[in-house]
């Protein structure tokens, strides 16, 4: 019997990409309020001046989703997580 | 299955305190943490760990635990015992961590009913839940960056069997790697990360993207760098020379009077995309061994034609 292969195609995250408040909590579950007070808290720094404007690109997804696993991981409040996320990517920098 | 020796893992005693139990994961947690680890193997390490204090932070499951793991080794082949059940109270089921998941066959033999239970609703806690999202890094071939792939990858994933426990599965996945990806890119598969329960729908899988080494490629961003070496005569006269690149070898032009470290600039022939990355040549000068006295002798020859001090600017 031939085996049919399934090809996943997923969404590349390319950094010329925004999101909206309304698209980052649903591509992460989580509450437009969390978000606000990641923002709050310097984890997140949008583009645009007003919660309804904000755009948000890849690279704050991906500091969203490592600062929630640092919270329900390791327990690290917000301040912590924005402290770490800075520290990790300055480690980055002087690698390269 | 083998044993798994949780008080081991944790470096910890068979009489260690809640308190001591609670220090040793976070202290671990910091030092294993994928997001954050610069060990080896963290993500292993984590979610060993994360098993391990599943078990042990929780009164109940530490007591059972305790009684059947009574005189074995780490690692040893372990079976449980035939009238083993454990029962989880109303508010029990595992939550597990946030990063990793999937617990071990010998934590699933053990303590594995809870999703059944859960999810029959006979405790009702659980009634449902969205899957967590999973992160994986692939690495993957430059030529299959330049031209589009797809690649065959792995994953460990917790799934329900037949009866309704929680079993480890490895899964595997034909994804499509898009022509031009760069490295520390990421592919979100919608749907595709760890299943939810009760109705709630799967989590997302996100690729992160790495380029396995390359025999004499180095990309950085979509540019590609190569270090191309030259004979003297090609440097000093020009030439032009034939230079691998990821579409093919093609002709490059070396200028006359060109230095060790000259970097040559082929527009467009690095990762495809808007705009396309360059490759970036740096000529490496290398001089033919003198072996025979004729090579000798030429070598001698140019000492005297073409005298120079390549230290002068240091002063000596």
């Amino acid at each position: 019997m031939k085996k049919e292969i399934v090809v996943i195609s997923g969404t590349v995250l390319d950094e010329s990409m925004r999101f909206t408040l309304v698209e980052l909590c649903d591509f992460t579950k989580i509450s437009p309020e969390r978000v606000i007070e990641m923002v709050e808290e310097g984890v997140l720094e949008p583009e645009g001046s007003s919660v309804y404007t904000w755009r948000f690109d890849t690279h704050a997804l991906k500091r969203l989703q490592i600062a929630l696993r640092l919270q329900q991981d390791l327990d690290i409040n917000l301040p912590g997580s924005a402290l770490i996320l800075d520290l990790l990517e300055e480690m980055e920098r002087l690698k390269r | 299955m083998e044993y798994k020796d949780y008080y081991k893992i944790m470096g910890l005693s068979k009489d260690a305190t809640p308190d001591e139990i609670k220090r040793a994961y976070r202290k671990l947690a910091r030092k294993y943490h994928p997001d954050v680890s610069k060990e080896a193997n963290a993500e292993a390490k984590f979610k060993e760990l994360g098993e391990a204090y599943e078990v042990l932070k929780d009164p109940k499951k530490r007591a059972a635990y305790d009684q059947v793991g009574r005189g074995w080794q780490e690692g040893q082949p372990f079976t449980p015992p035939p009238d083993w059940g454990f029962d989880f109270g109303a508010d029990q089921g595992f939550a597990g961590t946030q990063t990793g998941g999937g617990f071990s066959d010998f934590f699933e033999a053990l303590f594995g009913g809870g999703f059944r239970r859960g999810r029959d609703g006979a405790y009702g806690r659980q009634t449902q839940a969205q899957g967590s999202d999973q992160q994986a890094r692939i690495q993957i071939d430059l030529e299959d960056a330049y031209r589009g792939a797809v690649s065959l990858i792995s994953l460990n994933v917790p799934q329900m069997d037949s009866q309704g426990r929680m079993v480890s599965n490895v899964r595997t996945l034909n994804v499509k790697i898009p022509k031009g990806i760069k490295a520390g890119q990421r592919i979100r598969l919608a749907g595709q990360g760890m299943p939810g329960f009760g109705g709630g729908g799967n989590g997302d899988l996100y690729l992160e993207i790495e380029f396995k080494p390359h025999r004499y490629f180095r990309a950085e961003g979509r540019d590609i760098h190569l270090e191309l070496p030259v004979t003297p005569w090609e440097a000093a006269l020009g030439a032009t020379v034939p230079v691998p690149t990821l579409g093919g070898t093609v002709e490059l032009k070396i200028p006359a009077g060109s230095q060790a470290g000259k970097q040559l600039r082929l527009k467009g022939r690095g990762l495809p995309g808007a705009p396309a990355g360059d490759q970036y040549v740096a000529l490496k000068i290398v001089t033919p061994s003198a072996r025979t006295d004729e090579a000798k002798a030429l070598y001698e020859q140019m000492a005297k034609v073409m005298p120079m001090n390549p230290r002068a600017a240091m002063g000596v």
